[in-house]
């Protein structure tokens, strides 16, 4: 396995201890736990990305500092009624918020794979959390190169 | 045992009547002897947000479908599945889901397909049930096991397959996914993935009507007379046609079949579930691109 981050690391392994239909559960708690966004983000939606690859609307915000290890805060917002979305986004705020830009670039573009879901969720779902991800890497790419 | 049919008179203008009931209907009757309510949604996570009191889950992708072949599950399959829910072949199963009932359409769709006779949508769905400030909970129901005997879907009446779908043409099509991709613009829903279809566009001849224009806003099926507004004056389609409904892989059109087959009573209706990502990955199969529904190319519509 490609490194990861200790959080994002320690969560994969939660999913993949636990049999399928807990994952589930768990995905389902992880949902409930999405922060709410600071104050400052919440009344300004043009500071979001759609990731328009996901069933339901999410929008995230990646802010890259510029201290040296360029640490890296996300962002995400969607609604209660699309809970496996908002549990996936949870996944990454909890596993990767806080971490550094380097570290994030480097999670292995197949993590959400590795949550052991691919069974239980359609491809569709599967391919909305891979964009999800792949978005965050992009935008942490453009940061750091403008 | 059946229930009783939902006497609402907004129903009585409907070809069967006896496939919906409202809200207050469900409500009245939650926990009655017979009646199995489950919930079918797109957002799988849904049901365990919060559902009807008394309702189980249906899960499309993982319980409906075979896990192998891409196909539905089998007798078995079936009869294995319904017995795990509590139902028997007398239950009054009704369903409901997230977006104007799409993917609980969907669902029974396939209980159609097994020949299970009393099966019902609740006219709006979760939306409505929660709109109107109805209870819901997170228990989840553990059903006895029932006694549900080993029935062969029968493929042959509400199916259709690719070489059927080709025998049909010159024969009314209707396309339920959206503009973009019924134009080619787009092979897969606006704000949804690719899904791997090769080419884009539609059948030639098929009429395009997006399935959500059947729901008004609060997610109810429209009247009968906006219906068939839509479907015979738009679309062109007159009684007694048989028709075909096609989308991306067959759930959208399954609303469709439904507003066609019981709202409409069109008693030949087809919903073709390989759709879009089997047609646009077919080859030599003739597709049409833009506005325009299209000629037939020589060589197909006729008896070849």
């Amino acid at each position: 396995m490609s490194p990861m981050p200790q959080n994002l690391r320690e969560i994969v392994e939660e999913f993949t201890e636990v049999p399928e239909a807990q994952r589930l559960e768990l995905l389902l708690d992880f949902s409930r736990e999405l922060p709410p966004l600071p104050e400052r983000l919440a009344d300004h939606p043009e500071l979001f990305e759609q990731v328009v690859e996901c069933q339901s609307p999410l929008f995230l915000v990646v802010e890259v500092a510029n201290d040296a290890a360029h640490t890296t805060g996300l962002y995400f917002s969607a609604p209660p009624e699309a809970p496996t979305t908002r549990g996936f986004a949870s996944v990454l705020a909890a596993g990767l918020h806080g971490s550094s830009a380097a570290e994030i670039l480097t999670v292995p573009e197949d993590m959400p794979q590795q949550l052991g879901l691919t069974r239980a969720l359609s491809p569709l779902r599967m391919r909305g959390m891979s964009a999800m991800l792949a978005r965050i890497k992009r935008q942490i790419t453009e940061q750091l190169n403008s | 045992m059946s229930l009783p049919v939902d006497s609402n008179p907004a129903y009585a203008q409907y070809a069967h009547p006896e496939r919906l009931v409202s809200t207050q209907w469900l409500a009245d009757h939650l926990g009655a002897e017979g009646l199995v309510v489950l919930e079918s949604d797109e957002d799988i996570l849904l049901y365990n947000t919060g559902h009807i009191p008394g309702a189980l889950k249906i899960d499309w992708h993982t319980e409906l479908n075979d896990e192998v072949t891409r196909d539905y599950v089998d007798g078995e399959g079936f009869a294995a599945l319904m017995s795990a829910k509590g139902i028997t072949r007398e239950s009054t199963v009704v369903l409901y889901g997230d977006k104007s009932n799409w993917w609980a359409s969907y669902a029974l769709w396939v209980f159609t397909l097994f020949g299970h006779r009393d099966v019902r949508l609740v006219d709006g769905g979760r939306d409505k049930w929660i709109a109107e400030g109805r209870e819901l909970v997170t228990s989840i129901p553990v059903p006895a096991a029932a006694d549900y005997p080993v029935i062969e879907r029968d493929d042959s009446k509400i199916r259709a397959f690719l070489p059927e779908v080709l025998d049909h043409l010159g024969k009314p099509l209707i396309d339920v996914r959206s503009l973009e991709e019924y134009t080619g613009e787009r092979t897969h829903m606006p704000a949804y993935p690719e899904e791997g279809a090769l080419r884009g566009g539609h059948i030639p001849t098929a009429a395009s009507v997006p399935w959500a224009r059947a729901a008004a806003e609060d997610g109810t099926f429209r009247s009968r007379t906006e219906l068939e507004r839509i479907y015979l004056d738009e679309a062109g389609l007159s009684a007694g046609d048989e028709v075909i409904a096609y989308c991306r892989i067959g759930e959208r059109s399954s609303h469709t079949w439904f507003v066609l087959q019981h709202l409409l009573g069109f008693e030949n209706v087809r919903n073709y579930d390989g759709s879009w990502t089997e047609w646009g990955n077919a080859v030599r199969v003739p597709i049409v691109k833009g506005e325009a529904a299209g000629e037939l190319p020589t060589g197909f519509g006729e008896r070849r």
